[in-house]
């Protein structure tokens, strides 16, 4: 034995030896819900929107950023503890409720174990009843609006638009379209149509409404679709 | 016997220790104290030279691809086709908070102030140096963290466990801005009014920061009441529109100042007879040249020089088997007005669809706007004595392509016999690094000289970080916005002459657009782009991230607001039939490089970069920029 084989031997040993003692277990503790206006939950863009948890009591407090997914659901998994939730200014096509004038809109929480919570948010617009159908290139599709803030802070619907694309992401982001079309916006309703891109060669496509609010980054969207070709 | 020796250190030994009490209290040699440095102009100087040093440029000629954001180019390198590939920014991105910067120029100030042995006219000017550099940074900070602390004399932690007196909270965005048009003004009689003081602060340097603050500073008032989104309550991102008048005005007597002599004889670069040659000029001669008026300056073979040109040359028989990194887009080249300042885009097929042919690739080029060719790079051009081989295949009768991947690859065509060469020495070849994969090469800041292009050698072109054509569009901004047309067109009209344009423009065509437009193309490839984007508030309307294609590209061509997400190409075909009128011309067909997948979109919480967690963190005073 030469003494580089100990030094093997005593490395092989001390890699086995780190694992246990000084690491902290893992998180164990899902967190998960929706964001929902009145129970119905708020679609949006695929990686747009997020919200913050902050841990505080431990020396630093750095954000965690949890993104929405397409259907205003969330899930991540967390530490057991007691967490402050915030949603952040100018992020998605919804304001937060103000809890109480000290507090602002900031929400207190506590996850233990495997936690669910729906979160109600204030939408500036929600989108209901979308249909879509397809006949030969073209897909239409339509969807009734209501506006939930009336008051000052009420905005204009800027533009809406159909989106299609060949997987359920399916949003204003370039990658996430194959293509689109402005919607005609009347009362209370959107409705139009747009035409498959040249040479598309699959027997499915995924469709979507979204809807831009005047002033507001991130589009609202009506659910997902997908239709047969 | 040996051991009396012993005896006799004893004595020695005993006597050295104790004798001389400072022995060990010695002035060392490798630090200057104080006293010494701010002792002796040279060694102030020297201080003084690291902080220049430590500018910060946004693009910079050190860094190419800083030079060619915003698909105004490719980069033809496979580790930087990611650039292209992604949707977007991120928030943090051109991020700057380096107050360690500062505290060291608000030493050198103090220091400066308490040092007697200096010459107070020599004085006068270093510290005049020093605030210019201060302020400088502060611009640099606005511009892209909006309102920041202003600190401005060095602190100290009293290790007290206390350290809330440090922490200061953000000031609003304009009195940043209003902070560095006062040290403009304060520090101006103590500088020198000299043409051929270049890399050091002149009058005409602090006028031309001056000016382009103020302009910048005025637009973001007037501009940012289309996008109420992105500010603050406290005024730490966005400026009353009520404040963009006095802005532009300030703006405009600054520019005024420096075009009327006021400050030295700055003038348009106007040397060589052929425009183009000319204009590519500015960036590279650099005796007596009257438009540079502040740069940072290299020199060979002092350790200070810069690979630029080793980065973009063209690639075929250049001094390095190295080059071609930036490659022009089209919408960047077709923006180049006609000589008679009309927006054209380029002639590829005729009305009914068919190919437009060219004898010589460069003729579809001619009659443009002559920083065309002093900008980039066309095919049928040449660099250094060397024509560029950029030319993507070759069309047969039929409309079929017979084309390589390899550079100059040949091949063998119908009907003739043997091999000829299908592509050119310099691509363009999809995806394959470093040949010209939009059919362009970049011209502005290479460097003529032999051995540029050599590793060992490498370049000493200057980078301008303040010239004259700036400052006459800045006042042709300023006063358009102020209402005065006439004057704008007639600062336009000399930018837009020494380019050749015959065409003078008139009160009446002076238009936002027109102002958007001539920025662009003057000012390609000078790393002020994207701050024309942001302070104008339509970068997230050219960024929208909406992909582009082939049939739109040509149209509304000098409109502010055209999309620019993805950077296309223009690519050169020669036409193989023989017996045909037509044989061995050139056609042009407009392509996306396949490697460009993503689409760039500005998203409002990038008008202001992200201030990082770690920021935050320790001085809770310190409020986040919006929407991110």
């Amino acid at each position: 034995m030469k003494i580089r084989h100990y030094l093997y031997l005593s490395a092989l040993a001390l890699i086995f030896a780190s694992c246990e003692i000084d690491n902290y277990d893992e998180p164990e503790s899902f967190f998960t819900g929706r964001i929902v206006y009145n129970g119905e939950p708020i679609e949006v863009g695929a990686r747009e929107v997020r919200f913050q948890l902050f841990q505080p009591g431990f020396g630093n407090l750095a954000p965690l950023d949890v993104h929405l997914d397409t259907d205003g659901s969330f899930s991540g998994r967390f530490f057991d503890g007691d967490y402050k939730l915030k949603f952040l200014n100018g992020q998605g096509p919804f304001k937060a409720y103000e809890v109480n004038e000290q507090q602002g809109d900031t929400i207190f929480i506590s996850i233990r174990g495997n936690t669910e919570m729906d979160f109600e948010v204030l939408p500036y617009y929600m989108l209901n009843s979308s249909q879509f159908s397809a006949s030969g290139s073209t897909i239409t599709g339509s969807a009734n609006y209501t506006q939930v803030i009336t008051d000052a802070d009420a905005r204009t619907i800027e533009f809406a638009r159909l989106y299609i694309n060949d997987t359920q992401f399916v949003s204003n982001n370039g990658d996430y379209n194959l293509g689109f079309s402005d919607l005609e916006v009347n009362t209370g309703r959107v409705s139009g149509n747009t035409t498959l891109p040249d040479n598309y060669d699959k027997d499915y496509i995924f469709a979507r409404i979204g809807v831009k609010i005047d002033g507001v980054e991130d589009l609202l969207f009506c659910p997902v679709q997908k239709l047969d070709l | 016997m040996k051991k009396y020796i012993y005896f006799l250190m004893i004595p020695f030994l005993l006597g050295s220790c104790t004798s001389d009490s400072e022995f060990l209290d010695r002035e060392p040699t490798n630090i200057l104290t104080q006293d010494q440095a701010f002792g002796s102009p040279d060694i102030v100087l020297s201080v003084l030279a690291n902080l220049y040093n430590r500018y910060y440029d946004f693009g910079t000629v050190e860094d190419w691809s800083s030079l060619a954001q915003f698909n105004v180019a490719f980069w033809s390198e496979a580790g930087r086709y990611g650039y292209f590939q992604n949707g977007g920014y991120g928030y943090g991105d051109w991020g700057t908070w380096d107050y360690g910067y500062i505290r060291e120029m608000n030493l050198f100030l103090e220091r400066l102030e308490l040092s007697e042995a200096l010459d107070p006219s020599d004085k006068a000017r270093f510290a005049a140096e020093g605030r210019f550099l201060r302020a400088s940074y502060y611009f640099t900070l606005v511009k892209r963290m909006g309102g920041v602390p202003l600190i401005l004399e060095s602190e100290t932690y009293d290790f007290s466990g206390d350290a809330t007196y440090l922490q200061h909270p953000r000031e609003t965005e304009a009195a940043i801005y209003d902070f560095i048009l006062n040290e403009a003004d304060a520090i101006l009689a103590d500088l020198p009014a000299d043409v051929n003081t270049k890399s050091r602060a002149s009058k005409g340097a602090v006028l031309a920061m001056k000016a382009r603050a103020a302009l910048y500073a005025g637009s973001i008032a007037k501009y940012g009441a289309s996008t109420p989104q992105v500010s603050l309550p406290g005024g730490e991102v966005g400026i009353p529109t009520s404040k963009a008048d006095a802005y532009y005005d300030i703006a405009l007597t600054a520019a005024q100042a420096i075009i009327n002599g006021d400050v030295g004889n700055y003038s348009l670069y106007e040397k060589k007879p052929d425009l183009s040659d000319n204009f590519a000029s500015i960036f590279y001669d650099k005796s007596n040249n009257p438009e540079a008026i502040f740069v940072e300056d290299y020199k060979l073979q002092s350790g200070k020089v810069h690979s630029f040109t080793i980065a973009n040359q063209p690639r075929f028989g250049a001094e390095e088997e190295e080059g071609g990194r930036i490659n022009p887009a089209l919408s960047l080249v077709q923006s180049f007005e006609t000589l008679d300042g009309q927006y054209k885009a380029f002639e590829t097929t005729t009305t009914s669809g068919d190919p437009v042919f060219y004898e010589s690739p460069q003729d579809i080029f001619d009659g443009r706007d002559a920083r065309l060719k002093g900008t980039v790079i066309v095919p049928g051009s040449s660099f250094k004595g060397r024509p560029v081989d950029i030319w993507a295949g070759v069309q047969l009768a039929d409309g079929s392509i017979v084309s390589g991947d390899s550079r100059g690859q040949e091949k063998e065509l119908p009907g003739s016999t043997g091999q000829v060469q299908v592509v050119g020495f310099d691509g363009p070849i999809d995806g394959l690094e470093f040949t010209a994969q939009t059919g362009f090469y970049i011209r502005k800041y290479q460097d003529p000289k032999a051995g540029s292009g050599q590793r060992g050698t490498q370049s000493d072109v200057w980078f301008i970080r303040y010239r004259y054509a700036e400052v006459l569009l800045n006042a042709a901004e300023a006063a358009f916005e102020l209402d005065q047309p006439a004057v704008a067109a007639g600062y336009l009209n000399q930018v837009r002459s020494r380019a050749g344009i015959m065409t003078d423009l008139t009160a009446t065509d002076i238009t936002f657009d027109r102002i958007v437009h001539e920025r662009f193309v003057e000012f390609a490839f000078e790393g002020l782009h994207f701050f024309d984007l942001k302070r104008w508030r339509i970068a997230h309307q050219v960024l929208d991230g909406t992909p582009m294609d082939a049939s739109t590209i040509t149209q509304n061509i000098g409109d502010a607001t055209k999309r620019l997400t993805q950077p296309f190409g223009l690519w050169p075909y020669k036409y193989y039939n023989p017996g045909d009128p037509n044989d061995g011309d050139y056609l042009y067909k407009i392509v996306k490089p396949n490697r460009v997948t993503g689409a760039d979109r500005f998203q409002f919480g990038n008008y202001y970069s992200e201030i990082g967690q770690d920021i935050l963190n320790n001085n809770p005073l310190i409020v986040r920029n919006p929407n991110q």
